[in-house]
């Protein structure tokens, strides 16, 4: 089979470059095609912007980007969430370079224009030049639609798209399943690992449903854990499964055991975590409690991707930004329980730095992996990425469509999104 | 000033150096305590580097992991091995206490793989504990000073 197209062909659509089992390599490469992605992906779905714990109080923020506009999600006194664009309606400044932290207003620091944490204009410095020409009612921070599930906030440039339990659908319950990782405390964002690569933000995105890459490229990691963590770990030939869940989500289990965490609570307690039942107990917290946080530790065993932009990733919540059409800044956000036994914060954090971040174990074999990927297709533009494995046995489940835990169901799955959205 | 003091701390903290970038890791493994912590923490404020993110929080156990990780050969990030030089100075002894030396130093280092030159500046703090006429590593914290930024892989040991 040959489809060609020409490297450079002004006729193509986004629907001539997604096929059922394969992508077009411009889909990469050409930065046309990354600033349609742009306003017909990211300026046009519902995009993460932050978990509700990362601004927990009243004037809590943090600044982020949806696409490549910087934002501002803020709570505010009646404690609404609110994201606005992080850009003075004057003449342009950011009003906020902080990453986080908290505040009663935002004032551009270029004339001094102070906004309330709706972003309505409060005031500006001397008004008197302005006479009867401003009306500071039209000149609020613009404010984007917002909407929350289960502490992950939303938000989107659109107001006439579907409400975003609509746009979840089946991924709604895997979000639940997700967030008992908590343990009943809850879930906390306590920081993250920032990093960026030279490659496309869809490398990324292919990444999170990849069981297949795991063995090799995590050679090293697997090399580096005890015996029953490895033997978790080795799921590429087990009964896990891929799942299309709509509207370009999906979710890879890889350790269907641990789907839920708050079943089979009365099995015995995994040797490697005994030392920190323990130290649980030696605390006073009685046995089930104790099962539950032990159970919870290593996170879920299932990576749910949310198209465009997020991930609940086993124990922590991978969300990415594209910077350019061969550049993309990723984070990994931890997961602790809040207010939880710190003994047990302690694990999931050292855990996240085993593997996680720019000193990790798995990271940075990940990031070279992309980085080839993104070099390597810069030979043979007229060829294809092929997204086939796992089709022979892909068969319709209740949310969509199943596979093997290592089919690339989960990216045909994102990619028919993209050709749907592209072609709108 | 302890000028012998000084002298006798930056002589060991060079040779650390000198050891990591010439990846003599078992002798580098003998230079800790048995209880040493090497800490990259993110924060430049934070000093519970226990209870937060770092980039690295190792004992000795992961220490050992880091290195084999680095000389394994399993790992596209650190075959081929990234080429290290790191410059050491301006060193100051922040003080003693109980046979611990505290000294703080500025680090330089370059690093060559592939294609790339990049460039990763830190301060350095060590506590060294006093172990015969030499010392022994207890803490060894690295704080980039780009820290809060986005970073790229890091394959070696900083």
């Amino acid at each position: 089979m040959t489809n060609l197209i020409e490297t450079v062909n002004l006729a193509a659509t986004p629907a001539d470059l997604v096929l059922h089992d394969r992508v077009h390599t411009s889909l990469y490469t050409d930065a046309r095609l990354f600033d349609e992605e742009l306003e017909k992906v990211f300026y046009s779905t519902w995009v993460w912007v932050a978990h509700a714990s990362e601004i927990p109080d009243n004037g809590s923020y943090k600044s982020t980007y949806i696409g490549k506009q910087p934002v501002i999600v803020v709570r505010d006194r009646k404690k609404d969430v609110h994201v606005l664009l992080n850009r003075c309606r004057h003449r342009g400044a950011t009003v906020c370079e902080h990453k986080k932290g908290k505040t009663n207003s935002f004032v551009c620091p270029y004339h001094g224009w102070s906004y309330a944490l709706d972003g309505s204009l409060r005031g500006v410095p001397h008004p008197e030049s302005y006479a009867d020409c401003l009306d500071k009612g039209e000149l609020p921070l613009v404010s984007l639609r917002v909407e929350q599930y289960n502490g992950m906030i939303f938000a989107t440039f659109k107001d006439d798209i579907e409400p975003l339990e609509d746009f979840l659908g089946a991924a709604k319950k895997w979000i639940d399943l997700f967030m008992k990782q908590g343990a009943g405390y809850g879930v906390k964002v306590s920081g993250e690992h920032r990093f960026r690569f030279p490659g496309n933000w869809k490398i990324q995105l292919e990444n999170t449903t990849d069981a297949y890459h795991f063995p090799l490229v995590h050679k090293s990691f697997l090399s580096s854990v005890d015996e029953q963590t490895l033997e978790l770990f080795d799921f590429v030939k087990g009964p896990g499964y891929v799942e299309d869940l709509g509207n370009g989500h999906s979710v890879m289990v890889m350790i269907p055991d641990l789907v839920d965490l708050e079943a089979d609570l009365d099995k015995p307690i995994p040797e490697r975590f005994e030392t920190l039942a323990q130290e649980l107990r030696d605390e006073g917290i009685d046995e089930q409690q104790v099962r539950r946080i032990v159970r919870a530790v290593g996170g879920s065993g299932f990576n749910l991707n949310l198209f465009p932009n997020v991930a609940c990733s086993m124990a922590f919540f991978r969300v990415l930004q594209p910077v350019s059409v061969t550049e993309t800044e990723i984070h990994h956000a931890v997961i602790t329980m809040d207010g939880g036994p710190a003994v047990a914060n302690r694990y999931r954090l050292r855990l996240h730095e085993h593997f996680q971040g720019p000193m990790g174990f798995g990271t940075p074999d990940d990031s070279e992996a992309w980085e080839r990927v993104q070099k390597g297709a810069q030979a043979g533009s007229d060829l294809w990425i092929m997204l086939n494995r796992g089709l022979p046995g892909e068969k319709p489940s209740e949310d969509g469509l199943v596979s093997d835990v290592s089919a690339e169901t989960g990216m045909r799955a994102a990619y028919q999104q993209w050709k749907k959205m592209m072609s709108a | 000033m302890n000028i012998e003091l000084l002298n006798h701390v930056s002589a060991f903290i060079w040779q650390e150096a000198d050891m990591l970038d010439h990846g003599e890791f078992d002798a580098w493994l003998n230079l800790w305590a048995d209880k040493g912590t090497y800490i990259i923490p993110i924060d430049p404020n934070e000093t519970d580097f226990e209870n937060t993110l770092n980039y690295a929080y190792d004992d000795h156990h992961m220490r050992q992991l880091r290195v084999q990780r680095l000389i394994g050969g399993e790992s596209i990030s650190t075959s081929p091995r990234a080429r290290t030089v790191r410059s050491l100075s301006r060193f100051r002894v922040l003080g003693e206490e109980d046979d611990v030396v505290t000294v703080r130093c500025a680090q330089n280092l370059r690093e060559f793989r592939k294609d790339v030159l990049k460039h990763y500046t830190a301060d350095l703090t060590f506590q060294l504990k006093r172990d015969g006429d030499s010392f022994r590593i207890q803490r060894k914290l690295i704080q980039l000073i780009n820290s809060t930024d986005t970073l790229a892989g890091i394959g070696y040991i900083l």
